[in-house]
């Protein structure tokens, strides 16, 4: 390769980015545990990981830009660095749905949780696995995977949709669990969205692939009226 | 210049004349050892002409005078008892135009290492010769030729032969003075590419015409202005690290430059 | 709007069409000048092949001029000519090449410098005879050498170390100036650049205008009558410091006879002459070709 340098500091930047996602995977579980556990020394640790990830990710667009400044990227070099812009973007956004879960853990206090989590510790599993794949499919930038994985989602809705039904039905039984019950579906809500955005680091890795922008619809329309715009 | 770089090369109260007419006025740099800066600025602010007052290549104009210092190694380049041929050993030089000696690769490398004393046996001396030009990354492409004239290579290859007949010497700095701008954008790549290698080993000082080949291959850059107009004079008005002229000049004159709005 | 430019056009169109009449008038004029000069001098070179072809004998080289034209030979003028050529050269080449790279390289730019360039510029141009008279002043009376050989070889040296000092600089000139900068960056200092760098490529060319200084002096006639080389010499050279003669001063001498054979041995004289200028020439450019760099 001609620009080997350059090369080694697009490899680097990926590599950065891939890190950033590990961290917010991370602090994903571990905000669904520590709500499962009623962990509040957890859930601080995350808002610390939080200011990590934004600082991270502001570090990962510095570099970016100071690339598109000095090396004059063209064509796949390009469409990588934009791409690594966007997911750098969605990854912390989904670290601000784990700062969220953290949040409401902390919220909660001593009030005790409506229900045993069981769904909503599986959205997340589910979710982090999807963003995992996602992540790995852009490291090696596999077409295939990043094409497969959305459709995923579907599950992560039908969690979403099953949490969503059991919540209400508490509600009408005890009213007074409303409040409650609305941080648990705030909650499932952050993991549903996760999943949703998952499918945006897929659509940038098939950029990055072929050079085609284009939504990738997750058969998701028996949801419409669940999903709101973000 | 805020982090702990070595100084490599320092200047302090530049001025240089040609005859009456001041050319570089006041500039006080201070050039970091390991790294690739970069000199960029307009035509004629007097680029060139920073750059070979470094080995004191500016002499050579007969009514060239300079004032101030350059330390090189804290030592003042210009200090009378200084021999330019010794600076120019330790500062070598490449010049825009790919000028191979018209005799064979071998010699294009092997004299320079004569004049300079070289008294070892043949054996000792191909050893040098083939390490320059691995260094240079041309080895591969010349090692079944190495009788051949240095003219019958192509031009990229030309200039790398002339990098290779530089490092031979071992310098610690390598002056550049446009080493691309007569090479096609593969060749150049390829020179830029060394460049980065070359920076484990050697300080480098590049002058370039092209600000995109200043911000690709340098870390920190000068940027050079004229201050004035009716005189001519050049001086340089910032300098810093190439991501930050890039990026985040300090000064609007350089703002409007690498953004393309100056004149 | 159309109006003007189709007019303009047109006015285009028949200025065009002049300026290319124009160029084709001036393609013939400038074949038919080099045709007169070339049948000029196929010409000469016939008529002096018919007349001298037949006396053109061994006999002319190992023979000394004689009073009949069937004993006749170039023996002593051609003895003249080449010891005239090896001194001239033993002198004028050291003094010319080493003036020339003394100034194109290490002299001051200064006035007097500029003086002295002028000044060998304009010897250049300055007639035969009068390196003759000069040459008369100085060695053969000055210097009291009389009409001999190395008085011939000192007036010749005048005469072509202008021609040598001017290839010579032109020489060193064509040498790239960023050749001597890559040698200087390289620490090497100004004679060590001038010595492997601008002198040895510059060689070739040097060489060349030597070789054409030589073949000027080899014809050269006025200055030699003027210092007094005899014409009439029927023994070996015995030294520099011999009477001589040279072929084109036998040449000059067998012409003015009136016999019609010693005009036919003059034409055989000529030729000889005109093949040792050639085959110099020949030298000369075989030279160029062969070893000048192209940069």
């Amino acid at each position: 390769m001609l620009r080997k340098t350059f090369g080694q500091e697009l490899q680097q930047l990926k590599d950065n980015t891939i890190e950033l996602g590990q961290i917010v995977q991370k602090m994903l579980l571990q905000s669904v545990d520590a709500l499962k556990n009623r962990d509040i020394e957890v859930s601080k640790q995350i808002l610390d990981l939080d200011v990590e990830v934004n600082r991270r990710r502001f570090e990962i667009e510095n570099q970016v830009l100071v690339l598109i400044a000095t090396q004059q990227p063209m064509a796949y070099d390009l469409r990588l660095l934009a791409s690594i812009l966007e997911i750098a973007g969605e990854l912390e956004r989904m670290g601000d749905y784990a700062k969220g879960i953290a949040h409401i853990n902390l919220r909660m206090g001593d009030a005790p949780l409506v229900k045993p989590l069981i769904d909503i510790p599986r959205m997340a599993d589910k979710s982090c696995d999807m963003l995992n794949r996602a992540l790995q499919a852009f490291l090696e930038e596999d077409e295939q995977a990043a094409r497969s994985i959305p459709s995923e989602d579907d599950e992560v809705d039908s969690l979403y949709l099953q949490v969503y039904r059991e919540l209400i039905t508490y509600v009408i039984q005890d009213p007074t669990t409303i409040e409650r019950a609305n941080w648990l579906l705030w909650a499932a809500h952050n993991l549903e969205r996760v999943a949703d955005r998952v499918t945006n680091i897929c659509e940038r890795t098939i950029y990055v692939v072929t050079g085609v922008m284009k939504e990738i619809n997750s058969s998701d329309d028996e949801f419409k009226t669940l999903q709101e715009e973000d | 210049m805020n982090e702990n770089h070595q100084v490599i090369l320092e200047t302090r109260n530049l001025n240089i004349y040609y005859g009456n007419f001041q050319a570089v006025a006041n500039v006080n740099l201070q050039i970091p050892r390991h790294k690739i800066t970069a000199i960029i600025g307009p035509s004629g602010c007097g680029k060139s002409t920073l750059l070979r007052s470094f080995n004191r290549m500016n002499e050579l104009v007969p009514s060239a005078r300079t004032e101030g210092e350059i330390l090189f190694n804290n030592e003042n380049i210009y200090d009378p008892s200084i021999d330019p041929v010794e600076v120019r050993r330790r500062i070598g030089m490449v010049f825009q135009k790919p000028n191979p000696f018209p005799k064979s690769i071998y010699e294009n490398i092997a004299w320079g290492l004569r004049i300079n004393g070289f008294r070892g046996s043949k054996s000792d001396l191909d050893n040098l010769v083939e390490e320059a030009l691995r260094d240079a990354a041309l080895w591969d492409e010349v090692k079944d030729k190495l009788d051949q004239s240095g003219l019958s290579l192509s031009g990229g290859q030309q200039q790398r032969l002339c990098i290779a007949r530089t490092i031979a010497l071992r310098p610690e700095v390598i002056l550049m003075d446009e080493p691309a701008s007569a090479l096609d954008p593969i060749a150049t790549l390829r020179i830029e590419e060394l460049m980065q290698e070359l920076k484990n080993n050697y300080t480098i000082i590049i002058v370039t015409h092209n600000m995109q080949q200043a911000a690709r291959v340098s870390d920190y850059t000068a940027m050079m202005m004229l201050l004035n107009h009716e005189e001519r004079v050049g001086t340089v008005i910032e300098f810093d690290r190439t991501k930050t002229i890039f990026t985040n000049p300090k000064d609007k004159r350089t703002e409007d430059y690498v953004t393309g709005r100056f004149g | 709007m159309s109006a003007i430019s189709s007019l303009r056009d047109l006015t285009y169109e028949r200025q065009l069409t002049i300026r290319q009449r124009k160029g084709r008038v001036l393609e013939v004029i400038a074949f038919f000048s080099i045709l007169l000069g070339i049948a000029i001098l196929l010409t000469l070179l016939i008529d002096v092949f018919l007349d001298g072809l037949p006396w053109l004998h061994p006999r002319l080289f190992t023979e000394f001029p004689s009073r009949f034209p069937e004993k006749a030979g170039l023996r002593s003028a051609l003895q003249g000519s080449i010891w005239l050529m090896v001194f001239t050269a033993l002198m004028a080449i050291p003094i010319g090449v080493g003036a020339g790279i003394y100034l194109e390289e290490f002299a001051p730019k200064n006035r007097l410098t500029e003086f002295i360039e002028i000044n060998i510029a304009n010897l250049a141009g300055v007639p035969s005879i009068i390196y003759g008279l000069l040459g008369l002043g100085l060695f053969v009376r000055g210097l009291g050498l009389g009409r001999s050989l190395l008085a011939g070889a000192l007036t010749m040296t005048l005469l072509v170390l202008p021609i040598i000092i001017v290839t010579t600089r032109e020489a060193i000139r064509a040498v790239p100036r960023s050749i001597r900068l890559a040698a200087l960056a390289l620490g090497a200092n100004e004679w060590e650049t001038a010595r492997d760098h601008v002198l040895a490529y510059s060689m070739p060319a040097i060489l060349t205008g030597v070789i054409l200084a030589m073949s000027r002096a080899i014809g050269e006639t006025a200055p030699l009558i003027t210092i007094g080389a005899l014409t009439y010499i029927a023994f070996d050279l015995r030294g520099p410091l011999d009477i001589f003669t040279v072929l084109p001063i036998q040449i000059f001498n067998w012409v003015s006879l009136p016999q019609k054979d010693f005009q036919n041995l003059a034409a055989a004289g000529i030729i000889v002459l005109l093949a040792l200028l050639l085959s110099m020439n020949a030298i000369a450019i075989w030279l160029r070709n062969r070893l000048f760099i192209r940069w």
